[in-house]
C-alpha cells in the first residue's frame, strides 16, 4: 500500500482553501491551472508507459480535479477515516487520471506516477484499493462502480455517518444493465447522499455512442429512474461545483457533464481512436505545448 | 480426533434455519451486521430478520449484479454484509462482481449461497449450484465454507462476524443429520476429523459428509477402518490433512455435491499430485459430471453416485476388496 505525502497533502490543502475562498473567475482559474498539470503527468505517464486511456483520462480530468479540489471531504493521510466523501471511479481504464490527481492531492508521492504500469507498480493499468490509497473498489470491467457506490451510499445512512457518494461512469459504459440495476436501487432506497456523474464524451472504444447503442435521452432515461438530473458543459468548473451540490429533491443526483474526450489537446480531441491511442514523440511535444 | 456415529435414520435439519437464527443472534450485538438479498427474504429464511431490524436487510429485487455491488458498498462503508440469494444466481450471475468487487477488491462480504448443489431438484440444472465450487475456488483471497449441518453453519457465521473477510458459505437446504456437536465451532482452512481411519481416508463436503460416515460405520463392520475429513473449508485448503491422508491412508476418496470439474476432488487431486516425497495414492472423485435430468435432490444424489453406498463401493474398489 503507497502511503501519504504529508507536504503534497499540505499544499493541497493550502490551494483547496483558496479555492474556496477565491471569486468564481479566481477558482476558475485556480482549477484549470490544476487540471492542466495534471493533463501533463498524465500526458508523461502514457508516453512512458507506452499504454493508457488519454481520450478518456482527459475529458474527465476536470470532474476529478473539481471534486478533489472543490467539492469533497477527504484526508488524504488518513484515507479511510470512517465520515469521509467517498470517490469511485467506475470507468476504470482512466486510471491515469485517477492516480495523477490523487497524487497531486497527496495521497502518495506525485514521483510514485513514474511507475505508471511498469512491473510490480501499485499503478497497475485499472486502479487497486489494496494498494492505492484514495482508490475505494477495484474497478475495470465496466458497470461494476455505481452498484458500489449505491451500497456504499446505503452504509453511509445506516451509520449516520453524513459522508457523501460519488460516482463517475463513463458514457458508454451506461450500456451495461447493472448500472440501471443500481440507479432503481439508488431512486429506491432514496440516496439524496449520492451523486452519479457521467462523463459524456459520446465516443466509446469503437465508434460513437449513439452509433452504436444509443443513450440518448439519456436525461429523460436517468429521470424515469429518480434521479434528479443535471446537465451540465462537465468542462466548466463552476457550473460543475454548482452540479455537485447535494440533492434539492431526496433523490439521488445525476449530472451528465458533457465532455470533449482528448480535451486539451487538438489533434485527440473528439477523435474516436484517441481511446487508447498512445502519442508519438513528436506528438507528445506538441501535446505539451498545448497544455502549458 | 472425534468419532462420530449417524445413524441413517437420524432425524434430518434444513440448515437455513440454524443460519437465520445465528444471524439474528449476532445481529442483536453488532448493529455493523446487514443483510443484503434479491427478493430472496423468504427462501433465504430472512422473515424474522427483517422483523427485527427493518433498516438493516436490504432487498434490492431480482438484480444480482447489483446485490453483490452493493453488498461490496456496504463492507466499503464499514458494514458487515451477509449478500443472501440462491447460490446459482448468487455465483452464476454475478460471478464477475464476486470476483472484482469482493474478491479482488477485498471488500469484506460474506456471500451465502442459499440451497446450493442440487437442493432445488426438479427445478433443474439453471437452479442448482454445482458450479460454485470450480468457480470461486479460482478467485484468491475468497473463503469457501460448506458446513456439513446446522451447527457448523452457525460456526460459519460466527466466524464470519469475528473476523470478516470475503467469504463464500453455502448454507444448506436439503435436510441432513446432525454430524457434529452443538456449539462447535470451525477452524479457518482446516478440515474437521469426522472419524479416525488407517486403511483409506473419505474426504466429503456438505451433504456428503453425513453419508461418508455412514459408509465408513458399513466398512469398519468389513474390517476396513475408513478415516472420514469434513471438508469444512474448500479455501483455504488444508492441505496437509490431505498430506497427511495420503502419507497414512491407502486411497482417497472425495465426495462433493458438485461438478468434479475443478471441486473439492480436484482441489485435493491437486495436493496429492505435487507431494514433495513423491508418494502416490489411488484417488476416486466422486461428484457430477453432466447436468442433472430431471429428479429430487435425492433421487439426484443416487443418479449421481453420491450415496453411502457409492462411496463403501468405491472403497472397496479401491483397495481392491470389491
Amino acid at each position: 500500500m503507497l502511503t501519504a505525502d504529508a507536504s503534497q497533502a499540505a499544499a493541497w490543502r493550502s490551494l483547496r482553501q483558496e479555492v474556496l475562498d477565491g471569486d468564481p473567475a479566481t477558482r476558475a482559474a485556480k482549477l484549470h491551472e490544476r487540471a492542466q498539470a495534471t493533463r501533463r503527468s498524465i500526458l508523461k505517464m502514457i508516453s512512458d508507459a507506452g499504454q493508457g486511456h488519454i481520450g478518456g483520462d482527459f475529458s474527465v480530468t476536470d470532474i476529478l480535479t473539481v471534486l478533489f479540489d472543490a467539492v469533497m471531504d477527504v484526508d488524504p493521510e488518513d484515507p479511510r477515516k470512517e465520515d469521509r466523501d467517498h470517490f469511485i471511479l467506475s470507468k476504470g481504464h482512466c486510471a491515469g487520471a485517477l492516480y495523477s490527481t490523487l497524487a497531486h492531492t497527496g495521497f502518495f508521492p506525485v514521483s510514485e506516477l513514474d511507475t505508471f504500469m511498469a512491473p510490480l507498480s501499485a499503478l497497475n493499468g485499472h486502479p487497486n484499493r489494496v494498494k492505492v490509497p484514495g482508490v475505494e473498489t477495484n474497478t475495470g470491467p465496466l458497470g461494476h462502480g455505481l452498484p458500489v457506490a449505491v451500497g456504499t451510499a446505503i452504509g453511509a445512512k445506516l451509520l449516520k455517518s453524513g459522508s457523501r457518494v460519488f460516482v463517475v461512469t463513463g458514457d458508454g459504459e451506461m450500456q451495461e444493465g447493472s448500472n440501471w440495476e443500481a440507479l432503481m436501487s439508488a431512486s429506491h432506497q432514496k440516496l439524496d447522499n449520492l451523486t452519479v456523474i457521467v462523463d459524456r464524451n459520446r465516443l466509446q472504444q469503437g465508434a460513437r455512442t449513439e452509433e452504436t447503442n444509443g443513450l440518448d435521452p439519456l436525461d429523460a432515461r436517468l429521470a424515469a429512474f429518480g434521479m434528479e438530473v443535471r446537465v451540465v458543459d462537465g468542462h466548466n468548473y463552476n457550473d460543475l461545483i454548482e452540479a455537485m451540490s447535494p440533492s434539492t429533491t431526496g433523490s439521488p443526483v445525476a449530472v451528465i457533464a458533457n465532455t470533449i474526450k482528448g480535451k486539451g489537446v487538438s489533434f485527440i480531441e473528439d477523435r474516436v481512436e484517441w481511446h487508447h491511442k498512445v502519442p508519438s514523440k513528436e506528438q507528445t511535444l506538441q501535446a505539451f505545448q498545448e497544455l502549458s | 480426533m472425534t468419532t462420530t456415529t449417524v445413524l441413517t435414520d437420524a432425524p434430518t435439519f434444513d440448515n437455513r434455519q440454524d443460519f437465520a437464527d445465528e444471524l439474528i443472534a449476532l445481529a442483536r450485538t453488532n448493529d455493523k451486521v446487514v443483510a443484503v438479498c434479491n427478493d430472496s427474504v423468504g427462501s433465504s429464511n430472512l422473515t424474522k430478520f427483517r422483523d427485527e431490524f427493518p433498516d438493516r436487510l436490504i432487498n434490492v429485487g431480482i438484480a444480482e449484479q447489483n446485490m453483490v455491488g452493493v453488498g461490496a458498498g456496504l463492507a466499503n462503508a464499514g458494514l458487515i454484509p451477509f449478500v443472501c440469494a440462491a447460490g446459482p444466481f448468487l455465483t452464476g450471475r454475478s460471478l464477475e462482481q464476486i470476483k472484482a468487487d469482493v474478491a479482488y477488491s477485498q471488500h469484506n462480504v460474506i456471500l451465502c449461497g442459499m440451497s446450493p448443489g442440487m437442493a432445488y431438484g426438479e427445478l433443474g440444472p439453471t437452479h442448482h449450484s454445482v458450479e460454485d465450487f470450480s468457480w470461486l475456488r479460482a478467485l484468491p483471497g475468497l473463503d469457501i465454507v460448506v458446513p456439513a449441518d446446522g451447527a457448523q453453519t452457525r460456526a460459519a457465521v460466527r466466524n464470519a462476524v469475528a473476523d470478516p473477510r470475503p467469504t463464500y458459505i453455502r448454507v444448506g437446504r436439503f435436510k441432513v443429520p446432525h454430524v457434529s456437536e452443538d456449539n462447535v465451532g470451525l477452524e479457518r482452512g482446516k478440515f474437521v476429523v469426522a472419524r479416525e481411519g488407517s486403511d483409506l481416508t473419505i474426504i466429503a463436503t456438505g451433504t456428503e459428509v453425513s453419508r461418508a460416515l455412514w459408509a465408513a460405520a458399513s466398512l469398519a463392520a468389513e474390517g476396513v477402518s475408513a478415516r472420514v475429513l469434513n471438508a469444512a473449508y474448500l479455501s483455504p485448503l488444508d492441505e496437509d490433512a490431505i498430506k497427511d491422508a495420503a502419507r497414512q491412508t491407502g486411497a482417497i476418496i472425495t465426495a462433493e455435491e458438485a461438478n468434479v470439474a475443478g471441486g473439492l476432488g480436484a482441489a485435493v487431486a491437486s495436493v496429492v499430485g505435487q507431494l514433495e516425497d513423491g508418494a502416490r495414492v489411488p484417488m476416486r472423485i466422486l461428484g457430477l459430471k453432466h447436468f442433472a435430468p430431471t429428479g429430487s435432490t435425492a433421487f439426484l444424489l443416487d443418479h449421481f453416485g453420491l450415496t453411502a453406498d457409492h462411496i463403501s463401493a468405491a472403497a472397496r474398489e479401491v483397495l481392491h476388496r470389491d
